[in-house]
């Protein structure tokens, strides 16, 4: 037999400072960069390092070559300025009766600046882009203030971002002085604050079993309707500002308008939908079913033209819809069907455990799904949120189909000023509304993966 | 399997049955579509009772007392908590479970609350107590399950056993009147085991009437003053612990304890 082998220790291994590849600028280059090529020891090995070495080099060279040329087009052989005042001449070659050299091709800036306001703000009124200014301005400031962590007052701020602005922005943009009657707005009020009051008296059980059951259903249509109609009195309130009507919005004042409704509105509806998808209750859950999948089984352009130019003849006479409010809610109920999708795979990433435990302490349904789920389900989800939202921004270019001119349409229509025609015009015009899309959309992504790392940070595990 | 052999260091004082009646649970039947998961279960339970069920996996002892708070909902019979009948009244489901506190087995903590929230979330939200008050209780109960310096954390920055210490902790933050164990050391390291079930020992001496589904033989001799086998969705024994332990009656009862203590 033999002896099991025994060791006890006496002495403590010792303990040492990591090896040079693992630290510092060093580490970070080894592993990042040079690991992948810098083994020679067997001929594979070596194949492998060299072809790795080539494959490096090529990308690095395509890389900066092709970064080279567009700094080359926008910038270093760009024309700037146009102090004369030549318009198209200021960017024609000496062969097209100009100044410039024989082959020249960059970008011609003063035909952007010269259509600035048109690709910004469309035919807005001159007189009255302060009102747009001031949208712009106080909708910066305080989505920068709920993004700030350190400000004071967020909450304050975010709440009144989602209800005292939108309804600031809607008066300013389109100057208020809606028409609407006050006994109408009366007459809903009254049908609102009578379904708020059955909820009321639903949920204390004077009503029987069935009403206790539904007072959730009856209170959240008894406010939608109050506040629906409350928002319509104070528009129709007469501030004196003259009216500007949606069709002579344009530009990017479209895309924010469009894109910003899309994605404050989609995200809670989709929540909504994706609760109701998952609901014990089979109507809603069928009816939230059939939604999702019916919005999800259009097309987007089918969606807006059923909005723009068939949805006026299933109307009475006389009855009339603003287009742009047509397209907005068209591109709402979309998004919201896709939103609906991206929140139910976080819900169905929750344990059911979370539920349980929320429930064995008396929370009701919706405050476990409030205080518990949606937390954690929203938080696994950000990418998908974001990647829906950037989406969506991009999608509004089609709102140009129903004639409606957002920041692309309005750029081509600018395109077409002969005043202004150069062989480099329609680049120098798509090169810039595709530089104000990355911003936006680069601005989303890269918030969205601060947050995430924000809100992983204090859940370590 | 903990099994410690000194069963005299529990103090007794507190630990005083009541003739008031907590639970009754009368002809209660349970399916899972076909499948008959309690059959005929009839139970009752006095204030300051301490009860724990044990059995083979699968043998409906989880069930039982998820049926207890509604977790789960049970097809016949009657089931009386603290003299509320449980029906589809969500009322009654509601004041059910303000009075039961519930610890399981994967802790079911909020990971994306700190453990001081964790613990005043029901306070604050089912029993409209105001933030300061919650938190005093929240902090008075962490000391007592010896971790008040963890509050500020998260639990996924917790070991096993300091958060099923908090989950007890979040429940008595509720101060319930009956506690529902679902076997809280099943999950746990066996270093961590001794000190939840510490907690548990102390919990029992304040008097708290608990039902523990557990393996944790030594728990029980300790502190139980009844015992439940059950099998196949029945109960199959019923005895103080000493009887159980050293006269198992039925068949089944001794394989079980025989495949256990075996270790």
């Amino acid at each position: 037999m033999t002896q099991t082998q025994k060791f006890v220790r006496t002495q403590d291994a010792p303990l040492l400072s990591p090896p040079a590849t693992e630290r510092g600028i060093t580490g970070w280059l080894w592993h990042n960069i040079f690991s992948s090529m810098a083994d020679f020891n067997s001929v594979s090995a070596a194949v492998r390092s060299l072809v790795m070495v080539v494959f490096s080099v090529g990308l690095v060279y395509l890389f900066v070559g092709q970064i080279y040329g567009l700094l080359d087009f926008a910038i270093f052989s760009a024309v700037f300025s146009d102090p004369e005042g030549q318009k198209r001449v200021a960017c024609w070659t000496t062969a097209q009766g100009g100044a410039l050299v024989e082959g020249w091709h960059a970008a011609c800036w003063p035909f952007v600046w010269a259509k600035q306001k048109f690709i910004m703000f469309g035919a807005y009124p001159s007189e009255s882009l302060w009102r747009v200014y001031l949208v712009l301005f106080a909708g910066a400031i305080g989505l920068g203030w709920v993004m700030l962590e350190r400000m004071p007052y967020r909450k304050h701020v975010g709440i009144s971002m989602l209800t005292i602005y939108p309804l600031a922005v809607f008066i300013l943009l389109t100057g208020g002085n809606s028409e609407a009657s006050y006994g109408n707005i009366g007459l809903w009020l009254f049908v609102g604050l009578a379904f708020i009051t059955i909820g009321r008296l639903g949920r204390s059980g004077y009503l029987g079993d069935v009403t206790r059951d539904l007072a959730s259903i009856f209170g959240l249509l008894g406010w939608t309707i109050v506040i629906f109609n409350a928002v319509r009195g104070i528009a129709a309130y007469d501030f004196n500002l003259q009216p500007v009507d949606t069709g002579d919005w344009g530009g990017l004042l479209i895309t924010l308008v469009v894109a910003v409704t899309g994605i404050a509105a989609s995200l809670p509806m989709g929540i909504v939908l994706a609760l109701g998808r998952r609901s014990q209750m089979p109507i809603v859950r069928v009816l939230c079913t059939i939604f999702i999948e019916f919005w999800r089984g259009v097309p987007l352009i089918t969606v807006l033209f059923m909005a723009s130019v068939m949805l006026p003849l299933f109307l009475p006479a006389g009855v009339n819809f603003d287009n742009l409010l047509r397209a907005l809610i068209g591109i709402m109920l979309f998004s919201a069907a896709y939103m609906a999708e991206v929140v139910r795979g976080g819900l169905q990433a929750i344990d059911k455990g979370q539920y349980e435990g929320a429930q064995a302490m008396g929370l009701s349904y919706w405050q476990t799904m409030r205080l518990v789920v949606l937390p954690q389900a929203l938080t696994h989800v950000i990418p998908g949120i974001v990647n829906t939202f950037i989406g969506l921004f991009k999608d509004t270019t089609l709102v140009s189909i129903v004639g409606i001119f957002d920041l692309l349409g309005a750029g081509q229509s600018a395109v077409a000023d002969a005043a202004w025609s150069t062989p480099v015009q329609a680049i120098t015009i798509y090169l810039y509304i595709g530089c104000v899309f990355f911003i936006f959309c680069f601005g989303m992504s890269r918030y969205s993966i601060y947050m995430e790392n924000k809100l992983s940070k204090s859940r370590s595990h | 399997m903990a099994m410690p052999s000194e069963n005299a260091a529990v103090s007794t004082s507190k630990m005083q049955i009541t003739d008031e009646l907590m639970i009754t649970m009368e002809n209660v039947n349970k399916w899972f579509g076909n499948f008959h998961v309690l059959r005929d279960i009839n139970l009752q339970v006095n204030k300051g009772e301490r009860i724990v069920i044990c059995g083979p996996s699968g043998s409906g002892k989880s069930t039982l007392i998820r049926c207890l708070n509604r977790l789960e909902e049970h097809q016949a019979g009657t089931i009386t908590v603290q003299g509320i009948t449980l029906n589809n009244d969500l009322k009654n489901i509601d004041e059910i479970r303000r009075e039961v506190g519930m610890v399981f087995q994967h802790f079911n903590l909020f990971p994306h609350l700190t453990i001081l929230e964790n613990c005043t979330l029901a306070p604050i939200w089912v029993r409209n107590m105001p933030k300061a008050d919650a938190e005093e209780i929240a902090m008075k109960y962490l000391e007592r399950v010896k971790i008040p310096e963890q509050a500020h954390k998260y639990p996924g920055q917790l070991s096993g056993g300091q958060q099923q210490r908090v989950a007890i902790a979040r429940s008595l933050c509720m101060e319930p009147k009956l506690m529902l164990f679902d076997e809280p050391t099943s999950a746990l390291d066996p270093e961590m085991i001794k000190e939840v079930l510490d907690t548990m020992v102390g919990l029992a001496e304040d008097g708290m009437s608990m039902i523990c589904v557990t393996h944790e033989m030594g728990f029980a001799r300790k502190v139980a003053n009844r015992v439940i086998f059950m099998d196949e969705g029945q109960v199959i024994e019923e005895k103080d612990p000493e009887e159980f332990f050293n006269n198992p009656e039925n068949e089944r009862t001794k394989l079980f304890l025989s495949q256990i203590l075996d270790h």
